[in-house]
This record gives C-alpha cells, sequence and structure tokens, in this order.
C-alpha cells in the first residue's frame, strides 16, 4: 500500500501482514513512515493499494467502518477524550455493539487489568496522568473486542515502569486470549521482545523483515535501532 | 425613597426577565450545540426558528391545536434540520471556518426568502399557549404565560441535558464534537453526529420561536431577528462553547435588560438591543470565554 497527505507521499509501497493471533512490531526513525502504516490501515489517511482484513477488502473503509470491522486503534497521543470520564470512554468504545450484557462483562473484565481505572472510573480521562490515559486508551481499544489492535507509540512519553505494564498488559492479551497485535514503537528493544516478528521501515518503505529473536541479534539493526 | 420600593413589581420583573431569557436560552442553546460542533455561529439559527413558527402557524390554521401543531412542528423542525445539513453543510464539512459562515449567512437570506414566498409577508399571530390569567404566589401576580414559557424552555433544555448525557447517541455526539479523529476510531459516525445536532438545533429553535410567537400581538418575517441577537448575547454571556452557560448567560441577560428597561427610564423598551449587544462587547473585552466557557489551549 501506499499512502499520501495531500501531496506529500508518505508510505511507498509498504507491504506487511499479521497472522491471526499474532504479535508483529513495526520499527524504524522518525518520519519513516510508522504512524502512516497504521492509519493507512485503518483508513484515517488516503491510501491506495490492497489491504485485506479476514478476508474482506478494507482498502476502501472509512476509520468508522475499519472499527466496526474489528479493527481497534489506539493513536498516537492516545486519543483519550478528556471531557469524558473513565467510564464514558469505555462505553464509547463499546460504541459498535448492541450486546448489553456481553460489554458489561468485558467492562468488569478491563477494569481487572487496568484496576487503576476502576478506582478512577467517574473521573474526567483529562485528570488522569499519562500512563493511566494510555491504559484507558488501550482499555477503550479492547471494549470494541477487536480481532487486531493497532497500538502506536504506546510507550511514548511514559516513565519505564508503566511502559512495562502496558506491555506485559499486551503481551498477555495476545498470548490468553489470541489478539493480533502490530505495534509500532520509537523503543525497538521493548518492541523486539514484545512481538514474534517486525517490519524496520525507511522512508516509507520496508528495509528489513523477520523474526524478532533474528533481529535482535541482527548486527545492522542492533546498530541503528537498538544502540548497542 | 428605599422604602417605598415597590418589591412586588421587582419580583414580577424578575420572572418577565426569567420568561424572555428562557426563550433565548433554547435558541443559544442550539448555537452553542452548532458552535461546539463546527467552531462556527449559525447566522441562520434564527430564521430556521421564524420558518419553524410559520409551519406550526399554517398547522394551527389547518385546525390543530397550538400543543399539537408545537409538537408536529418541533419533530418536523428536527427532520429539516439533519436535512440542511446533509444539503447545505456536507459539502464544505472541511472548508475552512470562513467558508462554513459564509454558507450560513447564504443560508440566512434562502431561509427567509423561502419563507416570504411561501407565506405572503402579511402580519400573523398564534393563539396563547397558556392561559392569559395572571396567578398568585404569595401575594405577588405573575402571569401563567410566563411562568408557562420558562417551564417549556427549561424543560426543553433539561430534555436535551438527559440524551446527551445518557443515551448512547449522546455520548458519540459529544465525543464527536471535541475528537472527531478519536471518534472515527471507535466507529463512530461523526459526519452523522453534525447532521445530529443540527437536526437537534433546528428543533431546539422551533421552540423558541414557538415561545416567542404568542406573546406578540402579530408577527412577520422578521420575528426571530433581535430574538438571536439575544440569544447570541446570552451564549457569548456564558460562554459560546457551554450549553450550560448559555442558559446561565440568557436567563441573566434575560431579567438584565428587563431590569433595565424598568428601572432605567431613557433605556425604556427601545434601547434593549443596544444593552445586549453592549454585553457581548463588555464579555467579549474582559472575559472573551464567558462564565463558563473554557480557553482553548492551541499547542504550538
Amino acid at each position: 500500500m501506499t499512502a499520501r497527505y495531500g501531496p506529500v507521499t508518505a508510505l511507498h509501497g509498504v507491504s506487511l501482514s499479521v497472522g491471526e493471533g499474532e504479535a508483529v512490531a513495526v520499527l524504524g526513525a522518525n518520519g519513516a513512515g510508522k504512524t502512516t502504516t497504521l492509519r493507512a490501515i485503518s483508513g484515517a489517511v488516503r491510501r491506495s493499494g490492497r489491504i485485506a482484513f479476514a478476508g474482506q477488502s478494507i482498502a476502501r473503509s472509512s476509520p468508522e467502518a475499519t472499527a466496526r470491522a474489528g479493527i481497534a486503534h489506539v493513536p498516537e497521543g492516545r486519543g483519550t477524550l478528556t471531557d469524558l470520564t473513565v467510564r464514558e470512554n469505555l462505553r464509547l468504545g463499546a460504541y459498535t455493539r448492541r450486546d448489553r450484557a456481553a460489554i458489561k462483562e468485558d467492562e468488569a473484565r478491563v477494569f481487572g487489568y487496568f484496576p487503576r481505572l476502576r478506582e478512577r472510573r467517574d473521573q474526567r480521562a483529562g485528570t488522569l496522568s499519562g500512563g493511566e490515559q494510555q491504559m484507558l486508551a488501550l482499555a477503550r481499544a479492547l471494549m470494541l473486542r477487536p480481532r487486531l489492535l493497532l497500538l502506536d507509540e504506546p510507550s511514548l512519553g511514559l516513565a519505564p515502569t508503566v511502559v512495562g505494564e502496558i506491555f506485559r498488559i499486551v503481551g498477555e492479551l495476545n498470548e490468553r486470549e489470541g489478539l493480533a497485535v502490530l505495534v509500532v514503537e520509537q523503543n525497538a528493544a521493548l518492541a523486539l521482545e514484545a512481538s514474534a516478528r517486525a517490519y524496520v521501515l525507511e522512508v516509507g518503505k520496508v528495509a528489513i523483515e523477520g523474526e524478532s529473536a533474528a533481529l535482535r541479534r541482527d548486527e545492522s539493526v542492533r546498530r541503528s535501532y537498538l544502540g548497542y | 425613597m428605599l422604602l417605598a420600593f415597590d418589591w412586588t413589581q421587582l419580583a414580577q420583573q424578575i420572572v418577565i426577565g426569567l420568561s424572555s431569557g428562557g426563550v433565548f436560552a433554547t435558541l443559544a442553546v442550539a448555537l452553542v450545540l452548532i458552535y461546539r460542533s463546527t467552531g462556527v455561529v449559525n447566522f441562520a439559527q434564527g430564521e430556521m426558528a421564524m420558518f419553524s413558527t410559520f409551519i406550526a402557524w399554517s398547522l394551527v390554521h389547518h385546525g390543530l391545536s397550538y400543543w399539537a401543531a408545537f409538537f408536529l412542528t418541533v419533530a418536523i423542525s428536527f427532520f429539516g434540520g439533519v436535512g440542511i445539513e446533509r444539503v447545505v453543510i456536507k459539502p464544505v464539512e472541511r472548508a475552512p471556518v470562513l467558508t462554513v459562515v459564509i454558507v450560513t449567512l447564504g443560508l440566512f437570506f434562502l431561509v427567509n426568502g423561502a419563507a416570504r414566498w411561501i407565506w405572503s409577508p402579511e402580519v400573523r399571530s398564534l393563539p396563547n399557549a397558556f392561559s392569559t390569567r395572571p396567578i398568585d404566589v404569595a401575594g405577588v401576580a405573575f402571569s401563567i404565560q410566563d411562568l408557562g414559557t420558562i417551564a417549556v424552555s427549561l424543560g426543553a433544555v433539561g430534555l436535551l441535558w438527559l440524551f446527551f448525557r445518557f443515551t448512547k447517541l449522546g455520548l458519540a455526539s459529544r465525543a464527536a464534537a471535541v475528537n472527531p479523529e478519536a471518534s472515527r476510531l471507535v466507529g463512530v459516525r461523526v459526519s452523522w453526529m453534525l447532521a445530529l445536532g443540527w437536526g437537534l438545533a433546528a428543533a431546539m429553535g422551533a421552540v423558541s420561536g414557538m415561545l416567542t410567537a404568542p406573546a406578540l400581538a402579530s408577527f412577520d418575517q422578521n420575528l426571530m431577528q433581535p430574538v438571536l441577537l439575544y440569544a447570541f448575547a446570552g451564549a457569548v454571556l456564558g460562554g459560546l462553547d457551554s450549553p450550560l452557560g448559555a442558559v446561565v448567560g440568557s436567563l441573566l441577560l434575560g431579567v438584565l435588560i428587563n431590569l433595565i428597561g424598568t428601572y432605567v427610564d431613557w433605556v425604556g423598551t427601545d434601547l434593549r438591543l443596544p444593552v445586549a449587544l453592549a454585553v457581548i462587547l463588555g464579555v467579549l473585552l474582559v472575559k472573551p470565554t464567558g462564565l463558563f466557557g473554557r480557553a482553548e489551549v492551541v499547542r504550538v
């Protein structure tokens, strides 16, 4: 697929795949097109090419439609609705669903993963700390009951302990619930640890791809992205 | 002098002020609804309300009771508002704010012209919604019409609040107004939420028009133009992005201009509109966000 912002082409033919229940990372320097890749999948940016999800083409789908198809996108900067309470954010996450009883269950399940959100459920999201807002963004995405989770820079601006907790929970969701994850990360070491496969983007193209474990040992990847 | 002050008259004038303030509030809330989601003041809001009032007049003319016409007109106006958004506003959804402002100005003349074309420019009147008898409350005589107007306008605003606060659709439209990008990602059809907002605004405007007209001996197609200015002043006073602020601001303004008109001889009834404009100017100079508005933080 390719994607453009007005006259600027940000992706020049990126090809990638995520298997059922697989965790995949997208790495790369600033401006390599990581965020645009996710935005192209969910339809938040003009794109062309072939994009298929669960056997259906979503190449022309709007963000509303890809969400309804089962792709939850946690955008860069979290996209929590700061004027709404934690609870309202979660209810909004389940907006496309009609199964009231199951939504209730999912709310309890999500609060199980993020007990701190339960404590703050009636607070406005804007009053939460950065880490809590990232958790809320993740929790809201889960309320969609997605089959694929798109995570954009979940570690951005957060303390290492919080980042560790978020990645631990994402890993748990991936392993226990079979949720497929496509995560974009600046922090390559972290992302390679949390994923089975990874793609490295360079100026809008896939430069390297492979098993995360292999990439971690790869000399050039280590030097360029891991910094040791 | 102070001892001779007529407290009864003051109480009466405050209720009269609240009654006109309630009418301003319904239209002010309509302005705020659209301002929050599109960032523009809909200059055609008053004309849309006037058009709704003429629909109500036609319905009454064809034999419906005032209240039957009232509720039917609110429903028709809702769908009319949705329709206007789909046809006129949707094409400029992504256009700069100035473009949208000009479209609403065009809409002002379009709706006004349409009303003149459909209903000849003769004066007409609506029956009274409430009994014209006075009612005695703690020894002070109030007009049932004023109390009824306050009740209906606050009731309409209250229903709207319940919708936004407690329904899933209301939640989604609040989210869409503040953060359309993130709302899309959870599956909210943001564009339709905008249309819903226009529908609700048109319905609120209809309420305000239908409360304005019966109080007048007669009305024509210019019915809502002063009301729009008062509503705008009330909304600015309360904060253009705050529905609660619009209601409080409009009620305050209603009471204020009525008291000034009553007790300051040289203002009388003629200078009320300039007082409202002075309020707009004063608020914009002293506290541009209004009483309840929040300053917009722009990240650079």
